[in-house]
């Protein structure tokens, strides 16, 4: 691995981004649409400020999850990926050269959507609302690297497309966010602890309920990072130089 | 600097490669002479693409052995002096040519100006900023081979590069070729299926359901063969295989590239 090669590789990622406003406008403008909705469903309830927060952190783990695991996709059947591993490129720059750019996408866009949700919709947020922010980007590179993971899966773009709902949804549906974790069904309790957006909906949650939150989703956060690590080192290894 | 000693950029001893069920390469065996263009001609599905993989060291082989610049291929010290060009160009379609280059310098460590050059060699200089999307098919191609020479390899492997190509510029692309290895001493293995290339090329390899059948200059394998050009030679030698080994069970031929 070597610096030059990673930033090279995610300043690459970027301007391929970039000669794609559309993309770009969706990625951004379409969390801010959907917190915006759900708090107008929710208008005059308390549902918003118990689940938006919490939205917050499944957003930009969806959308990057997306986005990651077609592009990376497009570079294996491109032949662009497998000129790549004939270079001084090493697996590390292409895996963190993607996480570093669509890291950075995530910053931004979970500032609109947290600011969004906070000064627009009015949402209610004990603890210190960056922390909102560092829990979404934390989603998001969650996101990038579960892409990057199973783009090693999929042959065609339909197959990319079709592993968000099965690996996104049931997350989704076991993280807390429509039944609390405590009182999931007896085997699903378990299953909803390995999966790591359980951990970023928790922290979400404790950051709108606690003014100090720091101490108590600082757990959270070392699982989230460590599933990071975990899913970026394991797409690596779908990473192969030789291929029969 | 790139100017080597006289010897063998490479040498593939009793290679065996299995795709899928298909045996494509049972057991080849050839050398390829440094600072020379080398043409890879024959059918296509007749193991050309699999042998270039094998060299620049992304084909997962069974046995035998393959030696690029003295290393074995694929080794980590080879990959930046071998350029590999794959037959669908391998670039990203939504940068520019300039993006595109300049990103595979910075991956190659390539020296200021190489990008300009790169451009200027395939004669894309005019085109540097449209994005590749927007470009021919033959131009695409060559902002393929342009990523590859961005990176000054002493070695580089071309998997049917003028393919689509008009012939002004296949004659261009092909006296580019020449001046990379006898002005500069690289190395060019060039695949094609197109005979009459062979007469750019200072060697043949002509090769056919996996077996190199000949091994030689052009003029040796006209005087061998009592042709009158590359392709009556090719058909010469199929002939006189086929009448060699009529009884002999074929081997299975499919679609590999």
């Amino acid at each position: 691995m070597s610096p030059r090669i990673t930033l090279a590789t995610a300043a690459r990622v970027l301007r391929q981004l970039r000669a794609d406003p559309r993309t770009i406008a969706l990625m951004l403008v379409v969390p801010c649409v959907l917190i915006g909705l759900l708090a107008w469903i929710y208008d005059g309830t308390p549902v918003f400020d118990s689940i938006g927060a919490a939205l917050l952190g499944v957003f930009p783990f969806v959308v990057m999850f997306i986005v990651t695991s077609v592009a990376t996709l497009r570079e294996r059947t491109s032949g662009t990926l497998e000129r790549l591993l004939t270079t001084p490129l090493g697996k590390g720059d292409f895996m963190i050269g993607y996480a570093l750019a669509f890291g950075a996408m995530a910053v931004v866009q979970a500032l609109l959507a947290t600011g969004f949700a906070v000064w627009v919709c009015g949402l209610d947020v004990a603890g210190p609302t960056w922390l909102l922010v560092v829990v979404a980007v934390g989603d998001a590179l969650l996101g990038t690297a579960l892409g990057l993971l199973v783009s090693g899966f999929a042959s065609t773009e339909f197959q990319a497309v079709q592993f968000m709902p099965a690996l996104v949804l049931p997350q989704f549906l076991l993280c807390g966010l429509l039944v609390s974790r405590d009182n999931l069904p007896s085997l699903l309790g378990p299953i909803s602890d390995v999966l790591p957006l359980s951990y970023a909906v928790d922290a979400m949650r404790t950051i709108t309920a606690v003014p100090e939150p720091l101490g108590d989703i600082a757990s959270d956060l070392a699982i989230i990072a460590g599933a990071i690590v975990v899913a970026l080192a394991l797409g690596s290894l779908t990473l192969r130089r030789r291929t029969a | 600097m790139m100017k080597r000693a006289d010897g063998d950029a490479i040498v593939v001893e009793h290679l065996r490669v299995v795709r899928g069920k298909r045996e494509v390469l049972p057991d080849l065996s050839v050398t390829v002479p440094t600072g020379q263009v080398v043409g890879l001609l024959g059918p296509s599905g007749g193991g050309k693409s699999t042998l270039m993989r094998a060299i620049v060291g992304v084909q997962q082989v069974r046995s035998g052995e393959v030696t690029v610049l003295g290393e074995p291929a694929g080794s980590p010290g080879l990959r930046h002096r071998v350029g590999y060009v794959t037959q669908a160009p391998s670039v990203y379609a939504d940068l520019s040519v300039r993006h595109n280059l300049r990103y595979f310098a910075a991956v190659l460590g390539a020296a200021g100006g190489a990008v300009d050059r790169a451009i200027d060699a395939v004669d894309l200089t005019s085109h540097a900023d449209a994005p590749v999307r927007t470009l021919s098919g033959g131009q695409r191609s060559r902002v393929s081979l342009a990523a590859a020479l961005v990176g000054d390899p002493e070695l580089l492997v071309l998997d049917e590069p003028t393919v689509g190509l008009d012939p002004v510029l296949r004659r261009d692309l092909w006296e580019l070729f020449r001046r990379l290895a006898h002005n500069e001493g690289r190395t060019l293995l060039v695949s094609s299926h197109v005979m009459d290339e062979a007469t750019r090329c200072d060697r043949l390899l002509l090769l056919r359901e996996g077996e190199v059948f000949s091994d030689s200059t052009l003029p040796e394998l006209l005087e061998r063969t009592g042709a009158a050009d590359a392709e009556q030679a090719f058909l010469a030698l199929v002939d006189r295989a086929a009448g060699r080994q009529s009884s002999s069970p074929s081997t299975t031929s499919g679609d590999a590239s």
